[in-house]
């Protein structure tokens, strides 16, 4: 990791991230990569986050669906956990709730593969500062 | 296409599950099924105009739909491409009917300012704090900002805080800055405590890099390069995270010597807590950070003179230094123009109890305690009836319906009789005892206390037995005079923000409820039916069938009757374990 | 210093800024009362931990009542300290207080003393509302050779933790648990026996109830003093005579060796001797011991190690013994003059006497509690017989004269007995600070120079100062002389002769600050330094009308070495006279 020595090298680093870069150095293709995360906080992890982030990663890879599978914090859900964030390509984000095992199985195969929402939807309620 | 029907709990109580299979029936009818799919989704949070139908990929938001409006939706909308202007919301203020969900007033309700980043960046990798302007705002600062300038920007922010107290944090850090000494010290305060209460815990998990960034602008303000965050050490996933923070913002160099170039250097280190409520308080947390017991002990001196090893220190909140890089960013005026005079920004709060959606919120200041609970929260469990919500922890007090129209903010609640707190928020439904409520939270106190002072350390178990001797149906009347003056006097003479605040549950319950307390004392009743020694289990003769299988399961031999014969429970002998009542298949055993 | 006007009840009143509301009270001849507080300024002692609240007043403009001990005034405050606000509260927290403490009151050894009972009284608690229902806090009883731990009737004012911690930097006492079970304790709640405990007694000399106390042995005198078998022999030591009036409602500073000597005889002791006695014994070992080291420090031996600690006082050996145990060789090895009192009085006097060393009992009245444990120390008794059967402290001596119903104030004033009741003004003053080593050079300076001094008082080695030190010339050599009292001071000294860095070629240490007269078994002084004060003047008075000054001067010593002894430092006097010191720190130990 190259230090940051100014301003203006923190500026850059800002830039190239938003851009995607990270992406980019994950697939050749980056516009028609599947992106989810999962809310892997406290509330998460003790209602099976980190089981259904396993499975995600890689029954995604098994399946051969290129997808990039991070951890996130807690989406204030509590209610719903565990909880997980799709990004399809040129999609908007949704967020589904209670994602055990099955429902992730349920998610990869209708959701990723189709595009064909699933039951458990968690519709956004609050307004963000972007 | 889409529909959304809302599965929440407020929404499934009124037959929601019912409008789901009414749709698809008629979508099957129209062989429709195939290229529309109705999906069952969480809360909107909208719970009091339910149930939701929302209509993807238009956005139309039908609210307080029935099972027969299910034909209406997919006739016109569905069929003909027509919104049944019926079921559009209306909007209460400006009486035009809104049809685009994202245009709804009550998206607005919640505002993410200091959980901007909680649920959408990866917290172990700076790189995507950084990518969201992360550091940007300590970028500027320390390169084109005098200290000084930047605690103005702090004080006309007017953000308070969020630990509790709400003191205007531009004033600690500019009288921490004011101090002069050769060491100074920023210390995070994250010994979260409250019970149910988590938001400094996931904003760490979430976002540990915007606290880590807030502490560096901080000490750039009061000239100090070396920070501490007291973190519990029951946070093992926050602790986790904040060392990964640490390091990858070290390896950039955003923390150390020169940062950024500049002559600024700041890193922080982490101390443990061993989990004692009291060492939230900041000169017991200054005092267990010493090496030395947590407990409080007087101020003046305050920490911003003589803290951590009798240096000034600047303590504030997980919460508030969460907002802080983002009030950086888009400045004073933005912060200042969101919340009510007084009270600048949003809170989170930890939405628990009996409550649909139990989870962690951001609201702005100014919000009510309706909206909370009853949109954004999903209204009471099971259509039960709200009884009362408290807020502010173990310190708070206890709300009513009269109070729910108040604009949540730091002094409506304390004039309301209770207190913001760190945020927890229990709300509780007409099964709760307010009087046992309160016992509960001075069991709290009780074992939480540090024992220092005499009125909290004596004086909060003496108000403890008392309510309990009243659950147990032991009271008199003249007790609850007792209760209030040791109340009030644990208030007036308590060392620390514990005791000061510690009697606020017996006093807002006696306040609030007090035909509850009245009725435990003199008619030995608990109309909530939550305090067991008050209790008497009864048979109603008319369901009783004889089948003897009450009797056979009492564990004293308390029931008695003949076979096919009505039942009886002699109350003197029964414990009121209520088995004979899980056993019972004719509803016939009842508890009053 | 600025100048600070304010108003309590109603009067102006003008204190230098930092004065605290009770001081500025008091110049206005208010007396708020106070519990937890404790000042002893001329020792630097000073316990506010702002604890009790008892001493809460009503200051404008403030939310709280504000403690009153540790509050500082501020210009144009307005206070308010017997308001009915005040008053409720004072009384609220003191019936809290009196709810956790147990009401054995007829048999508490403290009774008459105790400042609990005091502001009872004083605030008029006549009943404890809730007593039925009241649980109490409770703890195992913790005896050990010297003090009795009965935290039952702790009260949390934490003067034994300041003493213990802050002034005698011991350690062994401080605050564990937490809410209604904190009380103080040594660590792991372990046994005194087990911590780092010197037995100085200062935490019992402190504690306002009767949860810290001495190990009362007047039973065990009694019952010796009946036996006809025995001879019993009694010794005082020199601070005894300076307080002992005090329990009798004399004057501080009263000297009663004469009474005192009387009511001795009238309680049937069969010789009543003096510790003095044995005090110009010491003076002749340790100055011969002081002389011989430093002649061989001149003559250049490396192994004679300078500088030369006196060791009279238990507790300061005991601390060593724990804390220094690798400078276990430096302090003379001279005995205390209680344990050379022993060592004579059963050998030389009892051969002299023809009683069998079984059948004579030495009892030793001392100001000090380590005493007790001292002479049950192994290394001082010859086959299982100790050179001191029992050792009673002042206050014990005080209440068996009153159990005997003697009037003490009107008794005549008597003789010791001889030999061993014969001294010199020199081991008078071993009961003060700076005494012992104030007396060692009255000898010193005679043997090494041969010359007589001009003048015996010392008044650069007198004084309340924590550490003085001071260079006499002999004859040529200065001789560096360094004081200290209290262990806190003591550890100062300490840790410059542990690093090779002291200047000084002897050091008087005493455990106690004040010395032996503010002693851990003497009257209790509440808290008012003027009371030591006085006993150390009292001391240097008796020393002034004493016709001898010098212990190489006393007569009876001299016999004592032509008879019996030979000469300072013989072979005999090394086996009876001398002792050797060992390495504790393993003594501590810590059970689970």
């Amino acid at each position: 990791m190259e230090k940051v020595k100014s301003l203006a090298d923190l500026k850059k680093i800002s830039e190239s991230f938003k851009k995607g870069i990270d992406l980019r150095e994950k697939s050749s293709h980056p516009d028609d990569i599947v992106q989810v995360k999962v809310a892997m906080a406290t509330c998460g992890i003790a209602s099976g986050a980190k089981e259904t982030m396993e499975y995600l990663s890689s029954e995604l890879e098994k399946r051969g669906i290129e997808a990039i599978v991070t951890q996130t914090g807690c989406m204030g859900y509590c209610y719903a956990e565990p909880t997980i964030e799709v990004t399809l390509p040129g999609q908007n984000p949704v967020v589904y709730g209670e994602v055990d095992i099955r429902k992730a199985d349920e998610i990869i195969e209708k959701y990723i593969k189709t595009g064909e929402l699933v039951n458990g939807i968690i519709p956004q309620n609050y307004e963000t500062i972007d | 296409m889409h529909l959304l029907v809302c599965g929440g709990t407020g929404c499934r109580a009124s037959e929601s599950a019912g409008i789901e299979a009414k749709l698809k029936s008629e979508l099957e009818k129209r062989s429709l099924d195939q290229s529309v799919q109705v999906i069952s989704t969480g809360c909107f949070g909208f719970c009091e105009k339910g149930p939701i139908v929302k209509v993807m990929p238009d956005n139309t938001f039908y609210t307080q739909v029935t099972p027969a409006d299910a034909e209406t939706i997919v006739a016109e909308h569905v069929v003909k491409g027509r919104r049944v202007e019926s079921l559009i919301y209306t909007d209460p203020s400006s009486k035009e009917k809104v049809e685009e969900s994202a245009k709804m007033g009550f998206y607005k309700k919640q505002l993410r300012i200091a959980l901007r980043n909680c649920g959408f960046i990866n917290p172990e990798n700076v790189d995507e704090y950084i990518a969201r302007d992360g550091y940007l705002a300590l970028g500027n600062i320390i390169t084109g900002m005098k200290p000084q300038e930047a605690i103005e920007i702090m004080k006309e922010s007017g953000l308070r805080g969020r630990g509790g107290a709400g003191f205007p944090t531009g004033l600690k850090w500019d009288l921490t800055a004011r101090t002069e000494a050769d060491q100074k010290y920023v210390v995070c305060n994250a010994d979260e405590g409250d019970p149910g209460a988590f938001m400094d815990r996931s904003i760490l998990e979430g976002d540990p890099h915007s606290v880590l960034e807030a502490m560096a602008i901080c000490g750039y303000c009061i000239g100090s390069d070396k920070g501490l965050i007291y973190i519990r050490a029951e946070y093992p996933l926050a602790i986790e995270r904040l060392k990964i923070a640490l390091s990858q913002a070290r390896e950039y160099g955003l923390l150390g010597n020169n940062i950024m170039g500049t002559e600024f250097s700041f890193d922080i280190e982490l101390r443990y807590g061993a989990g004692a409520f009291v060492c939230g308080e900041e000169t017991a947390l200054i005092h267990s950070m010493e090496g030395l017991r947590g407990e409080p002990t007087l101020k003046p001196p305050f920490p911003s003179e003589s803290g951590y090893n009798g240096k000034p220190t600047n303590v504030n909140n997980v919460e508030t230094l969460a907002n802080i890089p983002v009030i950086y960013l888009k400045g004073a005026k933005w912060f200042s123009s969101i919340g009510t005079e007084k009270s600048k920004g949003t809170k989170v709060f930890a939405l628990a109890g009996k409550i649909n959606n139990v989870g962690l919120i951001e609201v702005p200041m100014g919000t009510t305690l309706r909206e909370v609970i009853f949109e954004i929260g999903g209204g009471i469990k099971d259509g039960k009836k709200f009884k009362s919500v408290q807020t502010g922890g173990p310190s708070g007090g206890c709300l009513t319906e009269k109070h729910l129209d108040t604009p949540i903010d730091f002094d409506n609640l304390i004039a309301a009789g209770s207190m913001m707190g760190s945020g927890g928020m229990i709300v509780m439904d007409e099964d709760d005892c307010m009087v046992s409520m309160a016992r509960y939270y001075l069991e709290f106190t009780v074992e939480e206390s540090c024992g220092k002072c005499a009125p909290c350390r004596i004086g909060n178990k003496r108000l403890h037995e008392l309510l309990d001797h009243i659950c147990k149906g032991n009271g008199k009347l003249e007790d609850l005079d007792r209760l209030v003056n040791m109340s009030n006097v644990i208030k007036d003479t308590s060392l620390c923000g514990l005791g000061q605040s510690s009697p606020n549950p017996v006093l807002s319950t006696i306040n609030n409820f007090k035909d509850e307390y009245d009725a435990h004392v003199t008619d030995k009743k608990c109309p909530a039916g939550q305090c067991r020694d008050l209790m008497e289990y009864f048979i109603i003769e008319e369901n009783c069938v004889g089948c003897t299988a009450c009797a056979r399961v009492c564990p004293v031999a308390a029931i008695t009757g003949e076979r096919k014969e009505p039942h009886l429970i002699n109350p003197a002998i029964c414990i009121k374990c209520g088995a004979c009542m899980e056993k019972c298949k004719f509803d016939a055993i009842i508890i009053q | 210093m600025s100048k600070i006007k304010l108003t309590i009840d109603n009067r102006q009143v003008e204190v230098e800024s930092g004065t605290t509301i009770y001081k500025a009270a008091r110049e206005l001849g208010i007396d708020i009362p106070v519990l937890c507080y404790m000042d002893l300024h001329d020792l630097n002692i000073e316990n506010k931990p702002a604890g009790c609240r008892i001493c809460v007043v009503e200051v404008e403009g403030r939310r709280n009542l504000a403690p009153s001990c540790s509050t500082n005034c501020e210009e144009g405050m307005v206070v308010k300290s017997h308001s009915v606000r005040v008053l409720n509260a004072r009384r609220t927290v003191m019936e809290f207080i009196l709810s956790d403490h147990p009401k054995e009151c007829l048999t508490c050894l403290k009774s008459g003393h105790c400042e609990l009972q005091d502001m009872a009284v004083k605030l008029g608690i006549r009943e404890i509302p809730g007593e039925a229902i009241a649980e109490m806090s409770t703890y195992r009883l913790d005896t050990s050779p010297s003090i009795v731990r009965n935290l039952d009737k702790c009260i949390m004012c934490r003067r034994c933790e300041t003493m213990c911690n802050d002034i005698q930097t011991v350690g062994a006492l401080s605050a564990i648990h937490r809410g209604f079970m904190a009380v103080v304790a040594p660590a792991f709640e372990q046994n005194l026996e087990h911590s780092t405990c010197t037995y100085c007694g200062q935490c019992v000399a402190v504690c306002p109830t009767g949860a810290l106390t001495e190990v009362n042995h007047t039973n065990e005198v009694l019952r010796h003093l009946a036996d006809p078998s025995k001879t019993v022999v009694v010794q005082t030591a020199p601070a005894v005579r300076a307080a002992l009036g005090e329990e009798f409602g004399m004057e501080p500073g009263e000297l009663v060796t004469g009474k005192m000597v009387s009511a001795l005889r009238s309680l049937g002791f069969d010789f009543v001797f003096d510790t003095d006695f044995a005090a110009d014994l010491t003076i002749m070992e340790e100055a011969t011991e002081l002389l011989s080291r430093l002649q061989n420090h001149l003559e250049g031996d490396g192994t004679a190690r300078l500088p030369i600690l006196t060791s009279c006082c238990p507790g300061w050996v005991n601390f060593f013994e724990t804390n220094f145990p690798e400078l276990k060789d430096v302090p003379s090895t001279a005995k205390s003059p209680q344990q050379m009192f022993g060592a004579i009085a059963k050998t030389y006097f009892a051969e002299k006497q023809n009683i069998k060393r079984e059948d004579m009992i030495v009892v030793s009245v001392m100001p000090c509690l380590a005493k007790k444990y001292e002479c049950q120390r192994e290394e001082f008794s010859t086959d299982g017989n100790p050179d001191v059967d029992i050792s009673i402290s002042t206050r014990e001596l005080a209440a068996f004269i009153r159990q005997a119903n003697i009037d003490f104030k009107t008794l005549p004033d008597e003789e010791f007995d001889n030999p061993m009741g014969e001294s010199t003004g020199a081991g008078v003053i071993f009961g003060t600070t700076g005494g012992v080593i104030e007396a060692a050079v009255r000898t010193a300076y005679e043997l090494h120079t041969g010359k007589k001094l001009e003048k015996v008082d010392f008044e650069q080695l007198r004084g309340l100062e924590g550490v003085r030190e001071a260079s006499i010339d002999f004859n040529g050599l200065e001789l560096r002389i360094g004081i200290a009292h209290g262990l806190g001071n003591a550890r100062k000294l300490l840790n410059d002769v542990r690093d090779g860095k002291s200047k000084y070629h002897a050091i008087e240490i005493m455990a106690c600050p004040g010395g032996c007269i503010g002693g851990g078994g003497q009257p209790f002084h509440h808290g008012k330094s003027e009371i030591l004060k006085a006993r150390a003047s009292a001391l240097y008075r008796e020393d002034q009308d004493k016709p001898i000054r010098k212990s190489h001067e006393n007569p009876f010593i001299k016999v004592l070495y032509d008879e019996f002894l030979g000469e300072p430092n013989s072979e005999k006097a090394h086996k009876l006279l001398h002792t050797h010191y060992f390495d504790k720190k393993k003594r501590i130990t810590i059970k689970q």
